[in-house]
């Protein structure tokens, strides 16, 4: 629901890296996003394409997202198991005593561009 | 081509930020409140009447966070508090870049006591960070006692959840304690108070509760 403020967040950090670095042009902007980090893939393009319009230097860059799966930890039976299929009850013993590892991130992991602006 | 590695948190930025606010808000002696709940709970009314209790004691600011109007602004300012109107402009949650601009606009500077109204959303409020310190959830019978089940992030997060318009709880079928049951399976520490903002009944608890977090001051 949130997709557009937080395209905003990181044509803001993109910016900021694109000054810092003398880079006038952007390809791509990849992103790290958890499963469960509640971001909906489509929408987010679908931003991304109509805000990164309002910035010259990112005019024509494409956004690439790179998925991280959710793993979920059971303190009772100290086991790992994949949060999407089981939820917050462990498959293995049937504990709620549990809490998500990994899955919920939303980063910035990297930018292309390209090499005659260096 | 060349890669430039970025590893950068998109929310992080909004957690430096939202705790900066926090620092700042404590060393004026100021507690904030922020107030989410589902569109129609009731977070307007409650907070008039929880100002009606408590402006002869304390200063107290409101924020008011919509989509678009200033009807709760006005109404909340009516009530005695200093209130300011925010726009969101289309977003659908406050964050704290946005609490910053609304502190130095609400021009409050001595306030004992901020509150700000988020954005009617049990979704997007909660996974942002606004500076508070304290989160509180309002959740009004009519919207069901399966609230909880249905979005538990927004009740992990309340240190508070106040279930709202008990004076109609017989006209519905809601479950008193297996919604405390549900919120407490969210936030074990979480404290609920059954009130109405319509009659009054049972703001005793909460209002004392509240007084206990300014303590001191």
């Amino acid at each position: 629901m949130h997709e557009l403020g937080v395209v905003f967040y990181v044509i803001k950090d993109v910016k900021e890296v694109a000054l810092q670095n003398n880079i006038n042009k952007v390809n791509s902007v990849t992103l790290d996003i958890g499963e469960v980090s509640g971001v909906i893939h489509e929408q987010l393009i679908d931003c991304w394409d109509w805000a990164k319009k309002r910035e010259p230097v990112l005019e024509e860059a494409v956004l690439k997202i790179n998925t991280i799966k959710a793993v979920t930890f059971c303190e009772d039976c100290k086991k790992e198991y994949e949060t999407v299929a089981h939820g917050k009850i462990c498959p293995y013993c049937g504990s709620e005593n549990t809490y998500l590892l990994e899955g919920n991130e939303f980063s910035i992991k990297e930018i292309e561009v390209p090499d005659e602006d260096n | 081509m060349k890669i430039i590695e970025l590893k950068q948190d998109i929310f992080r930025e909004n957690e430096v930020t939202a705790d900066g606010v926090r620092k700042e808000l404590s060393d004026a002696n100021t507690l904030m409140i922020n107030v989410m709940s589902s569109p129609g709970s009731g977070k307007t009314t409650t907070l008039v009447r929880t100002i009606n209790m408590l402006k002869d004691k304390y200063k107290i600011g409101v924020m008011e966070c919509d989509i678009d109007a200033s009807v709760d602004a006005e109404t909340v300012q009516k009530a005695g508090a200093y209130a300011i109107q925010l726009h969101t402009g289309g977003m659908c949650h406050m964050d704290a870049a946005m609490t910053k601009q609304g502190l130095m606009e609400l021009d409050c500077k001595d306030a004992d006591l901020i509150f700000i109204e988020n954005v009617g959303n049990l979704v997007c409020p909660a996974e942002f960070d606004t500076g508070a310190h304290l989160n509180i959830t309002i959740l009004s019978v009519p919207e069901g006692d399966d609230k909880p089940a249905k979005y538990p992030l927004v009740y992990e997060v309340s240190d508070v959840v106040l279930i709202n318009k008990i004076d109609a709880i017989s006209v519905f079928d809601f479950d008193t304690d297996k919604c405390i049951e549900r919120i407490k399976a969210c936030n074990p520490k979480s404290e609920v108070f059954l009130l109405s903002s319509k009659t009054g009944e049972g703001f005793e608890g909460w209002i004392s509760w509240l007084e206990g977090k300014l303590g001191g001051r």
